[in-house]
């Protein structure tokens, strides 16, 4: 197996894909929102816990590829305790690593750093990033199902 | 197994320029022929001879470069009328693609024949274009869109086909070979139910013009659609066939230059078909590529091409059968080169990643046909589909970037 390959599926991802995190649906949940992925029908469900303005909780049921899979596991872990604000700041920060437009701030992706090759798979990008899209619309309770394109 | 080649494969693959483009090192595998199919060059010195030579404006100029174009295009019609079995050049339409032949239809035949309560059949596993133009041309006339049912091994359920015809049906449309599974179905008997109940039939052979020998006044349809790009010949450049009467009867499809008669404030008249239908300056290298395309497979020999790639998909189906946990998705009794695969705990989308890193390109996702896929209920599959040029070498690098995927995914 070539480096390339192992570079983008590193061992924490395989690990997230394998036995995603906060799996289930929240009965507790007071924010939910769908993402969607029509090029490849990638589809999950995130569930959030909102309480005075900071994400308690997080969880999603979901049917997709290993990227997509581990972004949203690692995403529940990633947004829990986070206020609306750092947890939209952290989207964004996302965002701009696996698309390789911005420059992504290392300190607060943490563990999420893992992602970073997914910039040389084009294709695969809307893959990281539907948990995250779907993160923002929770927050911003905009309600409706999230497109990756 | 071994039997004589039925052509010289090393010598069909250098016919294909982009077959020795390296990726990574590595020759391309390339098993995305229904998606498309690449070139040879006898389809890229086609084209380019027409620029080079005989290139303006056709049907319009009284000067030498436009009669030159003029006889390019109309002399690839006459070989596409040959190339399908069309009684006269006058039955084939260029267009863009099946997709666009198939909105034709629709939104022509549709507003001719179509009534409110009236039913369009289709099936089970149409592709998308097959299906949202019917739906469209439904919303507007109040007809109805049916789809015939499919079985588990991804055959058509002919008896809950002939259940959903009935003195409502107007039109059936059906692919002739479907891309996501490879089924060949069975048009004959489909052609001779649609005649009793007296509805006209399309049929979709976007994947069939590459692996069939075609014969549409024997096939007992009505419209045929094909793709060129999907048939060695350019993108952008199709054939949609139609019954002569038929394309008479008809409304046009576009309005422009090209496809009137006069016109006039007070009301204007259509040329006959097939000008009738191509409004507007077409692609005008395109037909020819797409003749060069049809000699190119004429010479090997459909039945050939037929042959060898039925050689290559037997042997990707007994490579694939010793991956554990690999399912075949439609195992139809008549197959074209198509073989749709998922694998337990490995998503479709990361086998395609590991085997494009292999240098092995296969299609992952729903095929545009996400009601099949649905029945199925797998929300994509990998679809490895060979072309005249693959080799069972190929098909051994697909195994062995399938082993790789296992390593990888399965913990
Ligand atoms: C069965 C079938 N029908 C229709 C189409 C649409 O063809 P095109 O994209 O060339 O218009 C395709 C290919 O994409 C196909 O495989």
């Amino acid at each position: 197996m070539n480096d390339a390959l192992r570079d983008l599926y590193r061992e924490v991802i395989l690990d997230h894909s394998r036995r995603p995190r906060n799996y289930g649906a929240m009965d507790a949940a007071n924010r939910q929102s769908d993402g969607f992925n029509p090029l490849c029908g990638d589809r999950l469900r995130l569930f959030l816990l909102v309480e005075d303005g900071a994400v308690r909780q997080a969880s999603f049921v979901g049917d997709g590829c290993a990227i997509s899979t581990a972004s949203a596991s690692l995403l529940t872990e990633a947004a829990r305790g986070l206020p609306e604000e750092e947890a939209l700041q952290l989207v964004e920060n996302f965002r701009g690593m696996v698309s390789g437009e911005g420059e992504p701030d290392g300190a607060s992706l943490g563990k999420l750093t893992v992602f970073a090759g997914v910039r040389d798979y084009p294709t695969r990008v809307k893959c990281a990033t539907l948990a995250w899209h779907t993160l923002r619309a929770a927050i911003e309770q905009s309600g409706e199902t999230v497109k990756t394109e | 197994m071994i039997s004589a080649p039925a052509y010289d494969l090393e010598k069909v693959r250098a016919d294909f320029p982009i077959l020795s483009e390296e990726v990574r090192g590595q020759r391309i595998a390339y098993l995305d022929n229904a998606a498309s199919s690449q070139k040879p060059r006898a389809v890229l010195d086609a084209v380019d001879h027409v620029y080079e030579t005989g290139y303006a404006n056709i049907h319009r100029g009284v000067h030498v470069l436009s009669e030159r174009a003029t006889e390019h295009y109309e002399r690839s019609r006459r070989r596409m009328a040959k190339f399908i079995g069309a009684q006269s050049a006058d039955e084939v339409i260029f267009v863009r693609g099946t997709t666009e032949g198939l909105n034709l239809v629709a939104s022509s035949l549709g507003r001719y024949a179509l009534h409110e309560g009236d039913e369009v059949l289709l099936t089970g596993m149409e592709h998308h274009s097959n299906i949202v133009p019917w739906q469209m041309v439904a919303d507007l006339t109040g007809a109805k869109v049916l789809a015939a049912p499919v079985t588990d091994r991804g055959e058509l359920d002919m008896d809950g086909f002939a259940a959903l015809l009935s003195d409502r049906t107007r039109i059936v449309s059906v692919v002739h070979v479907s891309n996501a599974l490879g089924t060949v179905n069975p048009v004959d008997e489909i052609a001779r139910l649609a005649k009793e109940r007296g509805a006209y039939l399309v049929l979709d052979g976007a994947q069939a013009a590459p692996h069939l020998k075609l014969d549409v006044q024997a096939l007992g349809c009505d419209f045929y659609c094909l793709s060129g790009h999907k048939m060695y010949g350019p993108s952008g450049i199709g054939v949609l066939w139609g019954k002569k009467r038929l394309l008479e009867a008809i409304p046009p499809y576009q309005g422009g230059g090209e496809m009137i008669r006069t016109v006039s404030f007070e009301g204007t008249t259509y040329a006959e078909p097939p000008a009738k239908f191509e409004a507007g300056t077409p692609n005008i290298a395109g037909p020819v590529g797409l003749a060069a395309a049809a000699d190119y497979l004429d010479g090997l020999g459909i039945p050939e091409v037929a042959e060898h790639e039925a050689r290559v998909r037997e042997y990707a189906e007994s490579r694939l059968a010793e991956v554990p946990g690999l399912r075949v998705v439609g195992t139809a009794r008549e197959k074209a080169a198509v073989v749709s695969f998922v694998v337990d705990g490995v998503h479709p989308h990361d086998l395609g990643t590991v085997l494009d890193q292999e240098g092995v390109a296969v299609r992952t996702g729903h095929h545009c046909t996400q009601p099949l896929m649905e029945r199925f209920g797998v929300p994509a599959t990998a679809r490895a589909s060979f072309g005249l040029y693959n080799t069972e070498a190929e098909v051994d690098r697909l195994a062995a970037g399938l082993r790789t995927a296992l390593e990888l995914f399965r913990p």
